[in-house]
C-alpha cells in the first residue's frame, strides 16, 4: 500500500506542526503506550518513572518524533532513512516488531488530541500508511 | 469474569456521560471506512461509501454509527457481564453479517481516536487505558460466538 502523492502531502502538512512539539507529543505517545499496553513496559525496565511526567520518557519520546521527522523529510526513501535505526532495533534493542503497531496507534491518538481539526480521516489514513511503512522499514534488518 | 477497578469504572462512565453518541459513532465508523477502505465491503446497501466526502455525508453511516455506540452503552451498563450481554450480537455478526472479527479491533481503534479528537487532553493516559481495556473486552465478547 504505497504512499500516494496526496498521502505524502497530508503527512508533510500535519508533520510540519507536529515536529515543533516533538518532546511533548513523543512523551505523550510513549507514556500512553506504556500505560495502556503493559507488555511494552518490558523494554523499559531500566526507567524509574514510566509516566508522562518522567524525564526519561520525555527524552526518549523526543527521539522517536525526531526520527519520524527524518522519515518525513526522506519520505521517498523511508527504508534508507531508517536503515541505521533498523540495525539498532534488530540487533541491539530487539524489540518485537508487533510493538511498532502499538506505538503507531498511540501516535495517532496523540495527533488527534493535539491537532483535532487537522487530523481529518484522510490525514489519518495517510499517517497510518506512513507509520506502517516506517514500521516495515524498522523491521527490515531483523532476519 | 473481567475485573474492573473503581478508577476504571469511573474513567469509563465519566467519559460516557459526556459523549455525543451520534457524533462520536459517526466519526468512528466514518474513519474505519476511510482509513481501512476494504471495510466498505460490509456496507454495499448504504449507497455511496466510496470516498471520504460521500462517507461523511451519508445518513445511513451516521445512523449506523449511532446504533453501534448505543450498543456500546449496553456493554457499559453491564460491565460485569459483557459476554452475556453481547451473546446475541456476537451470533448475529458471525452467522448473519459474516463480519471478520478483525473489524471489531479496527473500530475499537478509530473509536479511541475519535474520543481523543473530541476530548483532547482531558482524555488522559489512564482514561485512555481504561477505554482500551473496555474495547478489548467488547471485541472478545463480540468474537465469542464465532465458530
Amino acid at each position: 500500500m504505497p504512499l500516494t502523492d496526496a498521502d505524502k502531502n497530508h503527512v508533510r502538512s500535519i508533520w510540519s506542526k507536529a515536529s515543533g512539539k516533538a518532546e511533548e507529543l513523543g512523551a505523550q505517545a510513549l507514556a500512553r503506550m506504556l500505560e495502556a499496553f503493559p507488555n511494552t513496559k518490558t523494554y523499559f525496565s531500566h526507567y524509574s518513572d514510566l509516566s508522562v511526567k518522567s524525564g526519561q520518557v520525555h527524552v526518549h519520546g523526543k527521539k522517536i518524533i525526531d526520527a519520524l521527522t527524518d522519515a518525513v523529510n526522506h519520505i521517498d526513501d523511508i527504508t534508507g532513512a531508517m536503515s541505521a535505526l533498523s540495525t539498532k532495533h534488530a540487533h541491539t534493542l530487539r524489540v518485537d516488531p508487533a510493538n511498532f503497531k502499538t506505538l503507531s496507534h498511540t501516535i495517532l491518538v496523540v495527533l488527534a488530541i493535539y491537532f483535532p481539526a487537522d487530523f481529518t480521516p484522510e490525514v489519518h489514513l495517510a499517517i497510518d500508511k506512513f507509520l506502517a511503512e516506517v514500521s516495515y522499514a524498522l523491521a527490515e534488518k531483523y532476519r | 469474569m473481567v475485573h474492573w477497578t473503581d478508577e476504571e469504572r469511573q474513567a469509563i462512565s465519566s467519559t460516557w456521560a459526556e459523549i455525543n453518541v451520534e457524533e462520536v459513532g459517526h466519526q468512528a465508523l466514518a474513519r474505519v471506512l476511510v482509513v481501512y477502505p476494504w471495510t466498505q465491503r460490509y456496507f454495499s446497501t448504504f449507497g455511496n461509501v466510496s470516498n471520504a466526502t460521500a462517507i461523511a455525508g451519508n445518513p445511513k453511516v451516521r445512523a449506523h454509527g449511532k446504533r453501534v455506540l448505543d450498543a456500546l452503552g449496553d456493554a457499559i451498563t453491564h460491565l460485569d457481564n459483557v459476554k452475556a450481554t453481547y451473546a446475541k450480537l456476537s451470533q448475529l455478526h458471525s452467522e448473519k453479517l459474516h463480519v471478520d472479527p478483525e473489524n471489531f479491533r479496527l473500530l475499537g481503534e478509530t473509536l479511541i481516536i475519535s474520543l481523543a479528537a473530541q476530548f483532547g487532553a482531558v482524555f488522559t493516559p489512564d482514561i485512555q487505558a481504561a477505554w482500551q481495556k473496555l474495547l478489548a473486552v467488547v471485541t472478545a465478547a463480540l468474537s465469542k460466538q464465532y465458530y
